[in-house]
């Protein structure tokens, strides 16, 4: 029997059970209005031969599903010596010093329970608590690698075997890492944090990511130059031809430049935008155009893709990515780089590059947020509001707001183009993770899509609806989202809801708003006619 | 029995003051580690208020960034005298660990005052002046108000680990035993005020007796129960999780709010080159078997043969 929402104890991890929790469908944080809310499906027969999917309803970390009693103390024994390196300080340089004050210092009070939106989303499943899959975290840490005397007394017991290590694995993919629940811890303790160190021992140590980040995602950003899989002539190529589709359909001649030695700046773009939204390409390169700004892309290997999934799972991925774009910056010889409508490439490479990057590769990084305001408020292109004269509410990418305070630059543009903007709330530094966040975004496989609706999308999609509660039904409204991960997850809430049909919802980026308002572009940049 | 006492005191107070000196020092002695701040950031002048930080500016690295100070006390007082985040996100705790931390805070006033009043007798300072006057008018009330608090307080969440069904399953033993020592050193505490020692004369004689390593004999076996209480106390606690009271300046400054950017800093560029040196024994396949041991190394090689072969 797997356990339900208030039965769950640390210790079950470790039992002999199918699964080891269940969200039942009834249980779910009611939205406001009709949502269908379906049976979680079935994980396929085949998946679960081959993987430890034994959680919960879904399965997503690829763990090998031990057959012999060898497999399985191999699994453990391979777990406990990556843990061991987490806590040193030459491989785990990085964080080890913030890794080790959050095993220290918990007070265990579940303060930070509430600030989760998958608790609140799951309908408060002891799961979801961020404290949950710490604490067994905590307690092998200290039994196995501190070797505390008297540790279960002091720390609680801990039954450690492979369903231990495989539950541990998955639960850590439970965790959109947005760190709201450490905003609201009294002591500083960061759950997020160690969901992500335990992402690290699976892939540094024991060879096991996820699919779409590691082997389709950093693997291939280092092979061919990006997540996309083009290479840097076919990404040239691709937005040629949204330069000249997007002139031909907004009046604007403009052409994006590329590899321009001596640029002032080197904006990256997240790649997937090229294929999923060519919008977001084609207005950036017509506003930074029309201001007249010296800048290039870059077709080297990594630097025409400001994606860096090394951030959510993979220290040693992330610093080969982070060079690897500096590095194209500093063969340009731009002054700086600016950093396109995606977040966690923002703080990738603006933040916690910062102290990976030698000497000779800190070229300035930063947001394209400053930038745009600068443009807008100070009148460097024309834009007439009424263009946008729509319900428009903004979403706030936890990369770009709680984990780098950039609030307002956003807000600034968005309330002198849009008359009918309204925030959502709690907003800015307090925002609510999309559900996309640490890479589920471009996740779909098993039962995975049922998870981002049910759990992880549940909480912004309640928010996005009460923003617009005084005009719900089909009237058009937009959702500005300046994320390409978050925008991913949109789309697909929007469309397993059928929210563009039934609520009038279209999301989008914030490049496009700007466009959608320039006089020198032909109206109706933002179309809600299905694509 | 008297000596004892004498002698576990000054051991805690030992032990104390060596152990959060090691446990300060560990963490100052660790290497450089990546930024990892977390908004609102209290030091960043007005844009604290919404949130916002030195990145909201184009060209920031031109800029000045002043940290905020005062930013930074708004919100530590309030956070460390009344628990303003448990108050906020878990207020049916508030209840009963801001009685616990304040009568805690109310003790330590209580022991400083103590030992103010003491020193200040031994350099001639009479018991009339108007400064020892006030200093014994406060001692009165900070130790008993503090005894109390402390423990209602504990008394409050021991009470909420053993009934509360979201804390139970995080409670270990260690939970009890420290809140139950809490009761039992704070209960004698009262006790010795209520029944011998109502003005604090004899504990601030005890003081004085301390400081000055005039070993007398202590003349209360209920104050000399209670010395030894509060000695076991002061050295278990840097030991426990509750050394937050003192590491928790790391996790704000220089963690949560530790958003100090690399502008070619020598000083920093100094510790990268260290900390890229360090050796990687990390074991999955593309971190490993490529023959490259230091993090400079790993860093700067491409794992993927295609990549290689273009380089080549
Ligand atoms: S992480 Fe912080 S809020 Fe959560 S249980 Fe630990 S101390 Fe409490
Ligand atoms: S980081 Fe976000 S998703 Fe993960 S436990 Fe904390 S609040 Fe929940």
């Amino acid at each position: 029997m797997s356990k339900t929402k208030d039965s769950l104890k640390i210790n079950d991890v470790s039992k002999d059970t199918e699964k080891l929790a269940s969200v039942d469908p009834e249980d779910l944080m009611p939205l406001p209005g009709e949502f269908e809310e379906g049976p979680w499906g079935e994980i396929p027969a085949e998946t679960r031969e081959k993987y430890a999917c034994i959680l919960d309803d879904t399965c997503i970390l690829p763990i090998p599903l031990p057959k012999t009693k060898a497999e399985e103390d191999d699994l453990v024994r391979k777990f406990l010596s990556g843990m061991e390196k987490l806590f040193s300080k030459e491989n785990n340089w990085t964080f080890e010093p913030m890794l080790e004050t959050s095993m220290e210092h918990c007070a265990k009070c579940n303060t930070c329970a509430e600030a989760c939106h998958l608790y609140e989303a799951s309908g408060r499943h002891d799961m979801y608590r961020p404290l949950y899959r710490s604490e067994i975290f905590r307690r092998i840490y200290k039994k196995y690698i501190k070797k505390e005397s008297l540790s279960d007394w002091r720390n609680g017991p801990i039954d450690l075997n492979w369903r231990t290590v495989a539950r541990l694995g998955e639960l850590a993919y439970r965790c959109n890492i947005c760190r709201r629940c450490a905003q609201t811890c009294p002591i500083g303790v960061d759950n997020a944090l160690i969901a992500r160190e335990i992402r690290k021992i699976f892939s540094q140590e024991m060879g096991i990511a996820t699919p779409e980040l590691h082997d389709k995602g950093s693997m291939l950003q280092l092979k061919v130059g990006s997540s996309t899989s083009m290479n840097g002539l076919v990404a040239k190529d691709n937005v040629q031809f949204i330069d000249e589709e997007f002139s031909e359909e907004t009046g604007y001649e403009f052409s994006t430049p590329w590899d321009v030695e001596g640029a002032d700046i080197l904006l990256i773009h997240n790649a997937g935008e090229i294929l999923a939204w060519p919008e977001n390409i084609a207005a950036f390169s017509i506003i930074f155009q029309a201001a007249g700004l010296s800048y290039t892309l870059s077709s080297d290997l990594a630097a025409y893709d400001s994606i860096n999934y090394g951030v959510f799972y993979d220290d040693v991925q992330f610093a080969r990515t982070a060079i690897l774009q500096a590095q194209a910056a500093k063969k340009l010889g731009v002054k700086k780089i600016i950093l396109g409508e995606c977040g966690h490439a923002h703080k990738a490479l603006t933040v916690i590059a910062d102290r990976v990057l030698p000497p000779g590769l800190q070229i300035p990084r930063e947001s394209y947020l400053p930038t745009l305001r600068d443009i807008v408020l100070k009148d460097k292109i024309k834009l007439d509001p009424t263009r946008n004269n729509f319900p428009v509410t903004l979403h706030d990418p936890c990369n770009l707001t709680r984990l780098m305070g950039i609030i307002k630059p956003q807000r600034d543009i968005i309330k002198k183009i849009c008359p009918q903007f309204r925030e959502m709330h709690p907003h800015g530094p307090f925002n609510y993770c999309c559900g996309g966040g640490s890479g589920y975004a471009i996740m779909s496989r098993n039962t995975i899509p049922e998870w981002r609706a049910k759990i992880s999308g549940r909480k912004k999609l309640e928010q996005i609806c009460n923003a617009f509660s005084e005009c719900r039904g089909p009237e058009e409204k937009y959702v500005a989202a300046p994320c390409s991960n978050c925008k991913g997850q949109l789309r697909d809430m929007f469309e397993r809801y059928g929210l563009l049909e039934k609520e009038g919802l279209k999301y989008g980026g914030l490049v496009e708003l700007v466009v959608n308002a320039m006089v020198d572009v032909k109206p109706g940049f933002i179309s809600w006619e299905e694509e | 029995m008297s000596i004892f006492v004498y002698l576990t005191i000054y051991a805690s107070l030992i032990i104390f003051f060596v152990t959060v000196m090691y446990k300060i020092t560990d963490y100052l002695k660790k290497p450089l580690h990546v930024r990892w701040e977390l908004y609102p950031v209290a030091h960043e002048g007005k844009k604290t208020s919404y949130g916002g930080g030195y990145l909201e500016e184009t060209d920031w690295w031109d800029k000045p960034r002043p940290k905020s100070r005062l930013g930074e006390l708004k919100v530590m007082i309030p956070e460390i005298l009344f628990l303003k985040a448990v108050w906020e996100n878990n207020r049916k705790l508030w209840y009963a660990s801001f009685p616990f931390h304040f009568g805690l805070y109310l003790c330590t006033m209580f022991m400083a005052l103590l030992g103010f009043a003491s020193i200040g007798m031994l350099l001639g300072l009479s018991k009339g002046s108007l400064i020892l006057s006030v200093v014994f008018a406060i001692t009165n009330l900070c130790g008993p108000a503090g005894f109390i608090l402390s423990i209602a307080g504990a008394a409050g969440l021991f009470y909420k680990r053993l009934t509360d069904p979201t804390l139970k399953d995080y409670s270990t033993f260690e939970h009890f035993f420290n809140l139950g020592l809490f009761i039992v050193t704070m209960t004698f505490a009262l006790l010795t005020w209520l029944l011998v020692d109502p003005n604090f004369n004899v504990s601030r004689q005890f003081a004085t007796n301390l400081i000055s390593f005039n070993l007398v004999p202590i003349g209360s076996s209920l104050l000399s129960i209670q010395m030894v209480l509060i000695a076991i106390l002061l050295a278990y606690i840097p030991l426990t999780h509750m050394s937050h009271f003192f590491m928790k300046y790391f996790l704000y400054h220089d963690i949560r709010w530790g958003d100090a950017p690399n502008i070619d800093s020598p000083s920093t560029n100094a510790k990268i080159g260290i900390v890229l040196n360090y050796p990687v024994t990390w074991a999955a396949p593309h971190i490993a078997g490529h023959g490259k041991s230091t993090w400079a190394e790993v860093a700067t090689f491409n794992p993927t043969a295609d990549a290689e072969e273009k380089k080549e």
